[in-house]
């Protein structure tokens, strides 16, 4: 029962995860993409039609990838390169996104794939109660947690990471020191969408293995949110996610053992356990928000 | 600010498409879905019911739809922007639309309304809805049969009468099998999100659940049964592509005909505010065949099916004992009478769980 649970945990938290990696990143440098959600959807139905044309689960994730990498150069093109305003283009973009994974997802309604495989290796997996937890999961598992420690190294432990944050602070000053502010900010922003692209791709792969419409509902907000709740940084974000999956399955659990706590009030729990655990983890810490000083705003350099 | 900035763009997000048709002096319908039209389930079936009126009518009518309308105060605004765009009769076919369609309904005495399973009624305002609950007893009486742990999972959206009459429904045939049937219940609190559902399912069949009924829009319930193994029951919509060995039968939610005959009244001048009931002898819904079962127990389905359409046979006939083990008073002779049906709150005898709210 332990271990089916937190087999379940893992596949609901993961998408959340990518996703918010890739915005974590995406907000560091400076940038606002509201446009998850939008991202996300394409992601979804771009990797099933990846995988149900070639039957391969990897060229759908790479679809979902390449999809979720073009949404995001549109939000760079108007927002970075033409300067309009982040919130209105990146809550466009989402409402693009839904109508546009609607419209190609049309003649996939219905159809169905084989799911990613799971991990088997003999002996190992088969050890009890941690041993499918480490070696029998999905590749998108394995994938998100690499994710997630290769981008705290990269923000905390390179120089590159650390000229990201540069202009996700003081994009006036990066500017000055030469730093091309702009295009890094591209990157930022391309990286986030590949993120939501895979995140998206991994519902319809792995998570409930065909195409409906709408299917992400509400993931990539709760992606956004996260990012915000775990101050911008990569291990809480971690907690963050892995704890509001955790309370999401152990309440329907809970439900199912008839524990008598009214069922819209457990519907509720995983967004105040995770809001209550991560503010009280930030105050406990550094005191006050650490957001990006210059997230949100535009930058347009003078030559 | 950020947060509430949030609140603003799901708001925003969620104002649905529009898709329209247009011709001058054609009668303009409206419809409002609460889902995406390709959910495979509760809206997949109201658009085939549009789809079947066009078909019928299409040459004096127009329909127009907006999808993924959520329910509560925002649908107000939706549906308003359905009457100023012309439309002479709106469907609006989701139980939380209620409030919102009378408001309008209220405001616009010239144009009229049916609202989907709700209980508020206008002058200009008709009520619509099927006694889906006689399917439901019908797949208690499957379930009972062909579950080996005599634990039944049952997903739910949110606590709502329509909701609660299908969870006694199945329980008290179940019981006429095997008066020990246990049944787990799982709130979902949403009529559509593929991964929640799919949780609940999972969680159901881990704690022992070995036949899933759902009343959630979405076959992610099904896969995962079919995935584990077990059995389950499709809804609103014929599931089996999503569980070949699975499915036991589906609810199958039949709405042209009523839309049909409503359009025909309106063209006519002769539409009333009604309220209109359905079960199986009227066609408002009907049971996808039965399949992955033994044939003494399809039969049993059938008889069962055929005594109820017949009017031999009343899921909710007394004696009925609520939770409390106190008899509920019996309005309709010798069954529950509709009221008491379409405001039930509360659970029977046998359901080991608390009504959430109660």
């Amino acid at each position: 029962m332990v271990e089916a649970i937190i087999l379940a945990v893992l596949a609901a938290s993961t998408p959340l995860l990518i996703a918010a990696t890739g915005e974590l990143v995406t907000e560091r440098s400076g940038v606002l993409n509201l446009g998850v959600e939008g991202m996300m959807i394409v992601g979804a139905v771009c990797g099933f039609a990846g995988a149900w044309l070639t039957g391969s689960i990897f060229i759908g994730a790479l679809f979902g990838i390449v999809a979720g990498t073009l949404m995001s150069l549109i939000f760079a093109l108007m927002a970075l390169g033409l300067a309009v305003n982040q919130v209105a283009t990146g809550l466009a973009l989402t409402i693009l996104g839904i109508g546009l994974s609607g419209l190609i997802g049309a003649g996939f309604v219905g159809e169905r794939i084989t799911p990613a495989m799971h991990l088997h290796i003999p002996v190992l997996t088969d050890v009890p109660l941690i041993g499918r937890m480490l070696f029998g999961e999905d590749g998108f598992v394995y994938f998100s947690v690499a994710l997630i420690v290769g981008v705290w190294w990269f923000l905390y432990r390179t120089r590159a990471g650390l000229i990201l944050r540069a202009c996700g602070d003081n994009h006036v000053s990066a500017h000055a020191l030469g730093y091309p502010v702009l295009r890094i900010r591209t990157f930022a922003v391309m990286f986030g969408g590949a993120c939501a692209g895979l995140a998206g791709a991994y519902l319809p792969l792995a998570y409930t293995p065909f195409f409906i419409p709408g299917m992400t509902a509400g993931r990539g907000w709760i992606a956004l949110a996260l990012v915000v709740f775990s101050s911008w940084r990569p291990g809480r974000l971690v907690v963050g996610a892995y704890l509001f999956g955790a309370v999401t399955i152990l309440q329907l659990h809970a439900q199912g053992w008839g524990v008598g706590i009214p069922s819209q009030f457990m519907s509720a729990l995983p967004y105040l356990a995770t809001v209550i655990v991560l503010v009280l983890l930030s105050r406990a810490r550094s005191g006050g928000s650490t957001a990006p000083a210059a997230l949100g705003t535009v930058f347009v350099p003078d030559r | 600010m950020r947060k509430s900035l949030l609140a603003l763009t799901a708001g925003l997000l969620l104002a649905g498409n529009v898709s329209a048709a247009s011709a001058a002096d054609k009668l303009k319908i409206g419809f409002i879905y609460v889902g995406p039209i390709g959910d495979l389930g509760w809206t997949y079936q109201h658009d085939l019911g549009r789809q079947a009126l066009v078909k019928e009518l299409g040459d004096k009518i127009e329909t127009t739809y907006l999808e993924n309308v959520p329910e509560g105060p925002d649908a107000e605004r939706s549906i308003e922007q359905l009457v100023r765009a012309g439309n002479k009769l709106i469907f609006t076919t989701s139980f939380g639309y209620m409030d919102p369609t009378l408001k309008v309904a209220k405001k616009y005495p010239n144009v009229h309304f049916e609202h989907a399973t709700g209980y508020k009624r206008n002058p200009n305002m008709s009520t619509y809805s099927a006694k889906w609950y006689q399917g439901r007893y019908i797949q208690g009486l499957i379930a009972a049969k062909m579950s080996k742990s005599g634990v039944l999972g049952y997903i739910g959206s949110f606590p709502i009468p329509e909701v609660v009459s299908g969870i006694n429904a199945t329980v008290l045939a179940a019981q006429t099998i095997n008066p020990n049937i246990k049944v787990k219940i799982i709130w979902a609190n949403t009529w559509f999100d593929p991964g929640k559902e799919a949780d609940a399912a999972k969680a159901l069949i881990d704690q022992g659940a070995d036949v899933i009924m759902q009343h959630t829009d979405s076959p992610a319930a099904m896969q995962i049964a079919s995935e584990r193994g077990k059995l389950a029951f499709g809804q609103d919509s014929e599931m089996i592509k999503f569980g070949p060995k699975t499915q036991l039968t589906s609810i199958l939610d039949t709405w042209g005909p009523y839309y049909i005959e409503r359009v025909k009244a309106e063209l006519a001048g002769t539409w009333k505010s009604e309220n209109t009931w359905g079960g199986l002898d009227s066609h408002m819904f009907a049971m996808a065949p039965y399949t992955n079962m033994p044939d003494d127990v399809k039969k049993m389905a059938e008889d069962a099916q055929d005594a109820i359409t017949a009017g031999k046979l009343h899921p909710f006939k007394c004696p009925i004992i609520g939770q409390d083990g106190k008899q509920v008073d019996c309005k309709g002779g010798d069954h529950l009478d509709d009221g008491q049906i379409l405001g039930m709150n509360f659970y029977v005898k046998g359901i080991d769980d608390k009504l959430p709210g109660k």
